[in-house]
């Protein structure tokens, strides 16, 4: 588990080092999802290498696009795509796009960016599963300030009308969006309680820690008749002293400075 | 000869290929009875799924049945699948260039009585703009039954729209043959005018050549179901052979067929264009006859038009 830590902790450096390099794109929320996303690409879902291309597989969709830089730091991690390709991320002719693009990009299982749509797709995907009695689960990650759209609770309905049990959504809860505090912009809490009146099966874990978010992907397998979220409890920036809990940091590239800041607060260059 | 809605078409041919092809899937929001894909519902219940009065949960659920292998066709009124769904129909379906068949009925103002809520005039611009789209209206039912059953051999995203009005046959020739890009010759003229019709507006281009007929003129009558891509050597060889062109459409003469013929005749072959269709307004409630008459698309009405363009 102390390699996993290394993992994700990697992650966030190339994480800042991406967004800096392009000087754009959205470092808070995607170092609060860094270690979710390592959870599940190291511990939860059968994707490798060798079965990228197969259309029977655990897939992901990350319905809150803009943490881009957190899923092709994961990609990188699993080998997908090359550390060196990650930072061409936002820049012309680039494979890694602003928002991630399914045809351009190895191991993006679905193009996302326009917020509240991931989750629609992912009961698409849970559905195709079922009806070929696949056994493969979809995962779909979601922010706290996205389900102010309307479409996440038009597909949390259509989840639990089709006792969807092989979709996973994970929602990472970081309590900011950007125009400040969810409660001050719109607010939407309490969250679980929601998706509970929807039908849904409502876990809550530390989104920090690996251990139990791949214990509650564990756990939700065993939920039968009904689609799990797991609300897992987030600070956004994670990591980067500086951007911690910080909505400024949502879509901001730091300078140079603040990126020698940021690298030694997470542990510096090898 | 008997008239069919295109939406009746459509519902037995999706029935039929749903028996043919266990990956196509039926996906409605709670208009299957009026979609008509409830007939998928009774021969295969299984691989129809409501997602009731949520337009755009199902356009993103049909993205991602087709990024599991599956074939999608979702349905519902035109004005919702190109209005209300629009930006998962663009980055869901459009920009991963998803294997999503969205057949939209209840187009145009032959909707009727319900009103210019639910009578989609813009649809044919809204998807013809989105890149990678190929979008049809097919003219009857024989040639909706060939569109279902090209579009689900075709690997890309469609839009289908379709009329909640019964139409005429017209494709009936033994010879007819359909193919996704390639207009229809209906009528061989001698006079030097060229029709472009698409969907309804076919029928009523071939009763207004009978009239114009009568006044010694005889336009050249095509009919193009493909709107996208278009069938820009067919629309060009008539062209060179015309000195005028009029385009029929039961939509905006905005962005739709008049426009995508005469951004083919401006780069290629210009030539002087009248545009039949609802000329930049909402429509109404009334009967759909009524409304053809009103806006200018009943076939006398394309015949006055056509006169007064030829003067």
């Amino acid at each position: 588990m102390e390699d996993l830590r290394l993992v994700a902790n990697n992650m966030r450096k190339n994480i800042v080092k991406m967004v800096h390099n392009a000087k754009s794109g959205h470092p808070g929320g995607s170092l609060s999802c860094a270690d979710i996303l390592t959870a599940l690409y190291f511990n939860v879902m059968n994707i490798d290498k060798n079965n990228l291309n197969d259309k029977k597989r655990d897939k992901l969709v990350m319905s809150k696009g803009h943490a881009s830089p957190a899923l092709y730091a994961v990609l990188a991690e699993k080998g997908f795509i090359s550390e060196e390709e990650l930072m061409t991320f936002r820049l012309i002719n680039s494979r890694i796009q602003g928002h991630p693009n399914m045809k351009s990009c190895p191991g993006v299982d679905m193009t996302t960016g326009s917020l509240g749509q991931g989750l629609s797709v992912g009961v698409g995907m849970s559905l195709a599963n079922k009806l070929d009695n696949n056994p493969f689960r979809t995962y779909v990650i979601c922010g706290d300030g996205e389900c102010d759209e309307g479409m996440i609770w038009e597909a949390a309905m259509a989840a639990s009308h089709y006792k969807l049990d092989n979709l996973l959504m994970i929602l990472d809860h970081n309590g900011l969006q950007i125009d400040g505090r969810n409660e001050d912009v719109m607010n939407n809490a309490p969250l679980g309680e929601k998706f509970a009146a929807f039908g849904w099966n409502v876990f809550g874990v530390d989104g920090h820690d690996i251990d139990a978010v791949t214990e509650a992907c564990k756990a939700a397998e065993t939920v039968k008749g009904k689609p799990t979220v797991i609300i897992a409890e987030t600070v956004k920036g994670k990591g980067v002293s500086f951007m911690e809990n910080q909505a400024g940091w949502h879509g901001k590239a730091p300078n140079d400075e603040e990126l020698a800041i940021a690298l030694k607060d997470l542990g510096g260059e090898e | 000869m008997a008239k069919i809605a295109t939406r009746e078409a459509y519902g037995k041919a999706l029935a039929a290929l749903a028996l043919r092809n266990p990956d196509v899937v039926a996906l409605d929001a709670d208009l299957a009875a009026s979609t008509k894909t409830n007939e998928v519902k009774k021969v295969a219940p299984e691989r129809h799924f409501d997602f009731g009065i949520a337009e755009a949960n199902m356009i993103g659920a049909a993205a991602g049945f087709a990024c599991n292998g599956k074939i999608p066709f979702a349905s519902t009124f035109a004005i919702f699948a190109s209005g209300r769904a629009y930006d998962q129909v663009r980055n869901s379906v459009g920009y991963p260039h998803l294997n999503v068949k969205i057949c939209a009925t209840h187009a145009g103002v032959t909707v009727g009585e319900d009103g210019a809520t639910h009578q989609a005039l813009e649809d044919l611009a809204l998807m013809r703009v989105i890149p990678g789209m190929t979008v049809i209206q097919p003219a009857d039912a024989i040639e909706t039954e060939a569109v279902i059953n090209a579009i689900a051999e075709y690997e890309g995203p469609v839009y289908v729209r379709l009329g909640r009005a019964a139409v005429e046959e017209i494709n009936t020739s033994p010879d007819y043959k359909f193919e996704i890009g390639k207009g229809v010759v209906i009528h061989e003229g001698t006079s030097p005018v060229t029709m472009i019709a698409t969907g309804v507006m076919v029928q009523e281009a071939q009763k207004a050549i009978e009239t114009l007929n009568e006044q010694g003129i005889n336009p050249n009558l095509i009919n193009i179901h493909t709107i996208k891509p278009i069938d820009e050597e067919l629309i060009v060889r008539y062209a060179e052979k015309s000195d005028y062109i009029v385009s029929l459409e039961e939509h905006s003469v905005i962005g739709g067929l008049g426009s995508a013929v005469s951004e083919v005749l401006a780069r290629k072959c210009p030539r002087k264009q009248l545009f039949i269709g609802v000329q930049d307004v909402f429509g109404e409630s009334g009967k759909a006859n009524q409304l053809m008459e009103k806006y200018g698309l009943a076939a006398d009405r394309v015949v006055e038009q056509v006169l007064e363009f030829l003067k």
